[in-house]
């Protein structure tokens, strides 16, 4: 019988086996190469990002130090910056969009996971992917011409009138501020809430629900009080995740938060966020302090998003893989 | 049956419906959006609008040609910059992935993939615009490709990793190496799932303005190859969005709708490739 | 789908034909304040010579420098002039001087949305001061009522609204409010920045207009055609004379009048708060920053050609936009100083 000459599979390379030419005389050792020079560009640019966002913000922060975290004053006049300001605006804006969008997430979560038929569900998921697609300044643009005057004909009427006595509610309001900032802001972040919130409470395994129903719990105690406590921290993870997303949101907010550096407990008045400022005045920066020190609020809203991010996803991971029964 | 349990039940019921509503409040949101574009936008598409560079502030009419050309050609030239490192590192992740060298790029990813849009601008800003002295379409392409790779990278991985074992066996069998079982073999199976990860990065990238504030600038006329600055759409609804030129804000809307439009046709587009399955049946 | 094959098919088209004209094409950044009559004049320099293009964009007059200064762009337009510590920025930065040119007079003007009032408002020195330094807060208050006699103002709160970007007609405004009010001057300052005691702010003239037009009771500062062109109302302002007056040709040529004979070399120079009687006491000149030096000798003589166009031809546009036209001493000083550009 005649034998076809076969050539033997590569099982891959041993280390040290072969020499680095005749493993490289392999196309699968310049495939590895090649692909892990691709995969380590990516580290590259990472790193280089990181550093160029420390070294450009080198004479800010040798010249303000940690006090530029609890300054108040933004002056391109004297040269004197503080983030406070800033900071206060992207935390309160994006407290307001999760304060809205939380519950509203979670509910339709809680409906588009335990109640809704497996073919609604999907496909109301499939709108909501697509309102998590439209882009920013496309809100923004519905913001100026619809919230903003909302918010000053109807919104600020009814909400200061019975409430104008507390400090969150006093006016005056121009339609423009944190609070318009915050609506605009919820509307974009529910979609991530319902999607992450919606996998987490599918992967919550199905005795647990069951065990409930078998003692004579109703449908939603069951949901209540079982399925979601137990994907708990998955759906906390999903609110770091839009929490994250709120943080960076940039055009939105910029049109309408009002573009004033001020710290109010109103939710009327109008503030600034640390992207809002970078994205006004960056290019009119002029001074090298000036514009170290908008550089140094991106490296304190990179920092901000990237801790966020972290915890956002060991909490989940932590949740999915509690559900599927590997253990943690 | 005892009035708690009657009461409980009206509680069940009702904490239901509500979620209903919840998920129905969410959901209209984007009919909503929409409707005001296509309400708003819809009067002001014409041909003018596709084909006419903008007239002079107080002037109306013109169009939008050359901030959809200018688009169009940032993320042409954004994937290619964002699908080959995607695209070859997700490779590398899939396929030769027990080392340390890919957890450490998985993360550099995530990382990337959290990093806000305005602060790649500043990346973008420092790396292309200073040292060349200029705004251009390359300068944008930059950040927006950068913003391509973390979805790129993760979803050609995540889709290489879900072709079945028996093919990739059945190709070593037949006296494959590594590398062509990748080339022939398991990235076509995958190629469904990789070619939507590549729209909707494209999708996302798309509607992206903050980084092209102060990479791409804006140009009132057609860019000239890539080395100079460009309108884009993003940009431009901006721009006129916060003017005080009703004949701007009546183009705001118009080119909202066709780049919402574009968005999400690439974004059903993407979905319903995905959803036609994988290549392979699974086994 | 057909259309969108068209659609994808005239969109290449036009690209492709796009790629065969390779005109010159020329960046410039800064100033809001002239952008209406510079997109006019780059438009018309543009058919008169279709193989140049003036990419000009209005981004604030902060930003012009700033952008001039890194080289970044080929030119800039400020209305707040260069102050030294940036003129020797520039020169660290790119190695030679860079020239002011006056291009036209304008004027900044105080515009309000007050449900009530179309008509003009007279402000004097002291009530605007007092409004945006804060401490006058509704229309009704005697320094504004003062001035207007018979007009109805309302009790309502005060909404200020200024620029957010960095800007030249912040410039002017805090240059004049400086001017006329030691508190001012003292707390705030004059600068394209400010640290505004209080208000809104809104990105760019455009932005202002924009804000002020939806948003009642308040009040902002813009540049005249700004304020024309989107009809809402603005006021009058008590010039150094005494009188009560509205911006308009007239009244900023003659705020012009008196510095035209003596303007310096450089032509740096405010005439915020001019003598004479019939000056409108908010107008400045608008000038665009020209490198000394230019490295492409293409984009040089384009420059040059388009300055000698606009001194001469460019000048009677002005008027139909509401800047007024630039002194004739002005004009032959600049054609001069043109010739200093290599």
């Amino acid at each position: 019988m005649a034998t076809a000459k076969t050539t033997l599979p590569n099982a891959g390379p041993v280390s040290g086996s072969r020499s680095f030419l005749s493993r490289l005389r392999d196309g699968d050792e310049i495939a590895r190469l090649t692909t892990m020079v691709f995969a380590a560009t990516v580290v590259l640019i990472t790193l280089l990002l990181v550093y160029e966002l420390w070294t450009d913000s080198a004479l800010a922060r040798a010249k303000f130090g940690l006090h530029f975290l609890v300054t108040r004053v933004w002056d391109p006049n004297i040269d004197q910056y503080g983030a406070l300001p800033f900071m206060y605006g992207t935390l309160v804006t994006s407290a307001v969009a999760l304060l809205i969008a939380v519950p509203l997430g979670i509910g339709a979560a809680i409906f588009l996971a335990e109640l809704a038929p497996p073919r609604i569900s999907d496909t109301l998921q499939f709108f909501i992917d697509l309102l998590a697609a439209v882009p920013s300044v496309i809100y923004g643009l519905l913001g100026v011409f619809i919230i903003v005057p909302l918010m000053r004909t109807v919104i600020f009427p009814a909400l200061n009138e019975p409430l104008g006595f507390m400090p969150f509610f006093k006016g005056p309001s121009y339609g423009v501020g944190f609070l318009t900032a915050g609506i605009v802001l919820a509307i974009m972040v529910i979609p991530y809430i319902i999607s992450v919130s919606r996998e987490v409470l599918l992967s919550v395994p199905s005795d647990q629900r069951e065990a409930a129903l078998a003692l004579g719990s109703t449908r939603w105690e069951s949901t209540w009080k079982v399925v979601v406590p137990f994907a708990k921290t998955g759906i906390l993870g999903s609110v770091f995740l839009a929490l994250a997303r709120a943080l960076g949101e940039t055009m939105a907010v910029t049109m309408v938060i009002g573009n004033t550096p001020t710290i109010s407990a109103s939710l009327f008045s109008p503030g600034d966020s640390i992207a809002s400022v970078i994205a006004n005045q960056f290019t009119e920066a002029t001074g090298d302090v000036y514009l170290q020190a908008l550089v140094e609020l991106g490296l304190v809203l990179f920092l901000m998003t990237f801790i966020l991010n972290g915890l956002a996803r060991i909490l989940i991971v932590v949740t999915t893989q509690k559900g599927s029964g590997v253990p943690v | 049956m005892s009035a708690r349990v009657k009461w409980r039940r009206f509680v069940s019921n009702f904490m239901l419906t509500l979620t209903g509503l919840c998920a129905l409040v969410s959901v209209s949101v984007l009919f909503l959006i929409l409707g005001y574009l296509v309400f708003n936008g819809g009067k002001s598409i014409n041909w003018a609008f596709f084909t006419q560079l903008p007239k002079p502030v107080g002037e109306a009419g013109g169009g939008m040609a050359n901030a959809i050309v200018g688009s169009a050609k940032l993320l042409m030239a954004a994937s290619l910059l964002g699908v080959p490192i995607g695209f070859f590192g997700g490779i590398y992740l899939a396929e030769f992935s027990r080392s340390a060298v890919a957890s450490v790029v998985r993360y550099a990813a995530d990382l990337l993939n959290g990093v806000p849009s305005i602060v790649i601008g500043i990346f973008a800003y420092s790396m292309v615009v200073l040292p060349f002295k200029h705004f251009s379409t390359l300068a944008g392409a930059f950040a927006l490709g950068l913003m391509m790779i973390p979805i790129t990278l993760r979803s050609t991985e995540e889709f290489l990793g879900g072709v079945p074992r028996y093919l990739r066996e059945g190709a070593m069998a037949l006296g494959a190496s590594k590398w062509k079982t990748i080339a022939t073999v398991v990235v076509p199976a995958a190629y469904r799932g990789i070619l939507t990860a590549i729209l909707l990065a494209l999708a996302r990238v798309a509607g992206e303005t903050a980084p092209l504030l102060f990479t791409a600038f804006g140009n009132r006329y057609w860019s000239e190859g890539w080395g100079q600055p460009t309108a884009s759409l993003p940009v431009v609804i901006f721009n006129y969005a916060v003017s005080p030129y009703e004949d701007w804000h009546r183009q705001a809307w118009a080119a909202g709708l066709v780049l919402l439009g574009l968005i999400l046709i690439i974004n059903i587009l993407a979905r319903t490739i995905l959803s036609r399955g994988i290549a392979v049946p699974r086994s | 789908m057909k259309r969108i094959a068209v659609l994808v098919v005239g969109v290449l088209a036009l690209g492709a034909i796009v790629w065969a004209q390779n005109p010159l094409l020329i960046n410039g950044a800064g100033a809001t304040f002239p952008y209406p009559i510079y997109s006019k004049w780059f438009d018309e320099y543009h058919k008169k010579f279709a193989n140049i293009q003036f990419n000009y964009q209005s981004v604030g007059s902060g930003a012009g420098i700033k952008q001039a200064t890194e080289g970044t762009v080929d030119f800039g337009a400020t209305d707040g002039p260069m102050n030294d510590d940036q003129l020797k920025a520039f020169q660290d930065k790119r190695g030679s001087g860079i020239l002011h040119f006056p291009t036209v007079l304008g004027a900044v003007v105080p515009t309000y949305n007050v449900p009530g009032v179309s008509g003009a408002l007279d402000f004097t020195p002291e009530a605007l001061a007092g409004i945006f330094l804060g401490k006058i807060t509704k229309w009704n208050d005697p320094a504004i009522t003062g001035a207007n006699k018979g007009v109805n103002l309302p009790a309502n709160d005060i909404v200020l609204i200024h620029r957010s970007d960095g800007s030249g007609t912040t410039y002017i405004w805090t240059d004049y409010l400086s001017k006329v009010s030691d508190e001012w001057k003292s707390k705030v300052g004059k600068n394209t920045s400010v640290n505004w005691p209080v208000g809104l702010g809104g990105k760019g003239n455009e932005g202002v207009t924009g804000l002020i037009k939806q948003t009642p009771n308040s009040i902002g500062y813009v540049e005249l055609i700004y304020a024309a062109q989107n009809n809402i109302p603005y006021g009058a302002v008590k010039n150094s004379s005494g009188s009560f007056v509205k911006a308009d040709l007239a009244s900023v040529s003659a705020a012009a009048a008196g510095a035209a004979k003596d303007i310096p070399e450089d032509f740096r120079v405010s005439i915020t708060n001019a003598p004479g009687k019939s000056a409108y006491p908010i107008s400045s000149f608008t000038w665009l920053l020209i490198p000394q030096k230019f490295q492409d000798a293409g984009k040089r003589d384009a420059v040059k050609g388009f300055l000698m166009w606009m001194l001469a031809d460019g000048q009677n546009y002005a008027e139909a936009l509401s800047y007024a036209k630039l002194p004739k001493e002005v004009i032959e000083k600049e054609k001069k100083a043109i010739n200093s550009i290599q």
